[in-house]
């Protein structure tokens, strides 16, 4: 979602540069149809409550729906929590047994491995991909450039669990158009092959559906930060005897560095903690062969009914994905200084 | 400077390659679902289906539950953009026109909010939702994916209502309004536009969610996304009858898409403020 409002956006005056006057008039609001604020001492303290009322909703929910069930998964990951203990309701401390359990199982690294691997690919290709197609569409002419929009904002649409659905209608096996093709160009094998009993095939097709559901963003994105480049600059360069190449990198790529800078680390965490595509397509089969960290611990935790291991892996995830957000954060807070 | 025919041809074909690549898969579910199912498993695909049928939608429609999961995604989505709705604008309203201790630290939480793990937070929601005897319930969903849409939600709207020129504002404050009046006359029918976005916004993402739905609610608490996932267990592969479903799952967040590109919301206050 950070996705679509990245893209509208919609930057007003400085909210802090409020001027007196409307801090005056909020001590109206405190003493609600009383008219002109009357004395600035008393008033003025019911005034600095406001705020912290206005933003009490917000706070609360956050805190019950999100604090709190953080917290208790840390609290889980430290206990041994299985049917046994669920139906008995009984809680049984194992202190750090679940974490060593993980970081000692050849399982886990595995696991780890994987999502690292899977992420670096899929970022890698929708971030090229999606610069690739963005500056594609800043190059075209106008109805070409809608055609492709519109084809972009049509696989942006796709809920994800919809697209999963189609794409392992897309591979299957027997009567799936794609193996259909395969064998029709002339790679016979693909007939009746099965996408979904190997780790690699299955992965390809997982990857290919989240770069499918993910390039549209980075390109409309980058086109929109294109459009924002004056082609006064594009013209300079040419004139200067840049190519393609250079311009990209000696103009675009640093005028819209905070762009791609926040745009990947965007995509890094997506992608890292992508539940839905991998699960539903083929959950994290065959043989758990394609279980990224969410997934695993969400097969241990449900699937294994080990759910202290499963909120140990949880938080592992996290730390993980806190470490990339921090630096996420470092990138954004630099970049917008609005605050 | 003019380029070549070769150079001026390539951009168009690469940009015809992609759109085929990218609207492909929605077009093989819209015909997939339309076609007859001797066309659907013919050795050679039917990529223009001249024979239309509506028998797999029917059969979609009429699987069992169909309506109770189209009114359980209907009940939890809109119940959940409108709480997120109500809960947002008032501290967007904080964030944006006023000045306070903290301002930062919240603006911060709410970022942080934004990309909150829920993928991994299952196992403790499940837990709590099951200790409060409310699995199967639509309360809790509702809750959860209003919290999931919030922090996206205040953030969105703390940019509408910024966008709002203040100067209005303190007119109607001039003209003896209250601020609460204020808001209520001046700011919230200028700021239509902009709930408008941001509730289709959170409705796509509550619309989509799976992962938590997979493990809170099942049989008739389940929502579309769920029965959605589980066609094609419970109906083998009768593709057809799965592509007519993921169509009507689709619908509704396609309808979203193409009423957000008519929106036209920016216009609404300029001139309102002279020079």
């Amino acid at each position: 979602m950070a996705a679509q409002y990245r893209g509208t956006k919609t930057r007003g005056p400085d909210p802090a540069v409020t001027p007196p006057t409307a801090a005056a008039a909020l001590t109206v609001a405190g003493s609600a149809g009383s008219g002109r604020p009357a004395r600035p001492s008393g008033s003025g303290r019911a005034a600095r409550f406001v705020p912290y009322l206005l933003l009490l909703p917000t706070l609360a929910a956050t805190a019950l729906l999100l604090g709190y069930p953080l917290v208790r998964n840390l609290l889980i990951s430290f206990q041994t929590l299985e049917p046994f203990q669920l139906i008995q309701h009984t809680t049984e401390w194992n202190g750090f047994g679940n974490y060593t359990d993980q970081l000692t199982s050849s399982e886990f690294w595995h696991t780890a491995g994987r999502s690292v691997a899977f992420t670096l690919v899929n970022v890698v290709l929708i971030m090229v991909g999606g610069s690739l197609i963005g500056l594609l569409l800043n190059r075209l002419g106008k109805k070409m450039r809608l055609l492709l929009s519109i084809g972009l904002v049509f696989a942006w649409a796709m809920p994800y669990v919809a697209a999963t659905t189609v794409y392992q209608w897309l591979f299957d096996t027997q009567n799936g158009v794609v193996n259909w093709g395969l064998n029709a160009v002339g790679w016979h094998s693909m007939h009746d092959y099965n996408w979904f009993s190997h780790q690699l095939s299955t992965f390809a097709v997982i990857t290919l559906l989240v770069v499918w559901g993910s390039l549209p963003f980075v390109a409309l994105n980058l086109f929109a930060g294109l459009t924002t480049v004056s082609a006064e600059i594009f013209e300079a360069a040419r004139m200067d005897g840049a190519g393609a190449w250079r311009t990209f990198w000696q103009v675009v790529f640093p005028m819209l560095k905070p762009f791609f800078l926040s745009t990947t680390f965007l995509e890094i965490i997506w992608v890292f903690k992508a539940f839905t595509q991998v699960y539903a397509l083929n959950a994290g089969g065959p043989e758990g062969l394609t279980e990224t960290l969410p997934v695993y611990a969400y097969v241990e935790g449900f699937g294994n009914q080990h759910f202290g291991t499963g909120a140990a892996i949880s938080m592992l995830t996290i730390v993980i994905l806190a470490a990339l957000m921090s630096y996420y954060f470092r990138v954004i807070l630099k970049e917008e200084d609005e605050l | 400077m003019r380029r070549s025919l070769a150079g001026r041809l390539w951009p168009n074909i690469v940009a015809v390659v992609l759109f085929v690549f990218f609207v492909f898969p929605v077009y093989w579910m819209v015909t997939t679902a339309f076609k007859p199912d001797l066309d659907i498993v013919s050795s050679t695909p039917v990529f223009f289906p001249v024979h239309a049928t509506f028998a797999h939608f029917t059969k979609a429609v009429h699987a069992p539950g169909f309506w109770t999961f189209v009114r359980n995604s209907f009940t939890v989505t809109l119940g959940a953009v409108l709480l997120s709705l109500i809960v947002a604008t008032l501290s967007a309203f904080a964030v944006a026109r006023m000045r306070f201790k903290g301002r930062k630290a919240f603006i911060l939480m709410i970022m942080m909010a934004q990309m909150a793990p829920w993928e991994v937070l299952t196992i403790s929601v499940y837990l709590i939702v099951r200790d409060s005897d409310a699995l199967n319930s639509l309360l809790p969903l509702t809750l959860f994916y209003m919290m999931m849409v919030l922090p996206f939600t205040v953030w969105t709207l703390r940019g509408f209502i910024a966008a709002v020129p203040k100067e209005l504002e303190e007119a109607a404050l001039v003209d003896g309004c209250t601020r609460f009046q204020a808001f209520i006359r001046v700011v919230l029918p200028l700021l239509a536009p902009g709930l408008m976005a941001t509730s289709l916004f959170g409705y796509i993402t509550a619309w989509n969610e799976y992962a938590l739905v997979l493990i809170l609610n099942k049989d008739s608490g389940a929502t579309l996304t769920l029965w959605l996932t589980e066609f094609q267990t419970n109906f083998g592969d009768d593709w057809g009858a799965t592509m007519a479903a993921a169509s009507l799952f689709t619908l509704p967040v396609v309808v979203v898409f193409l009423i957000m590109q008519r929106r036209a919301g920016s216009g609404m206050t300029a001139g309102a403020v002279k020079g």
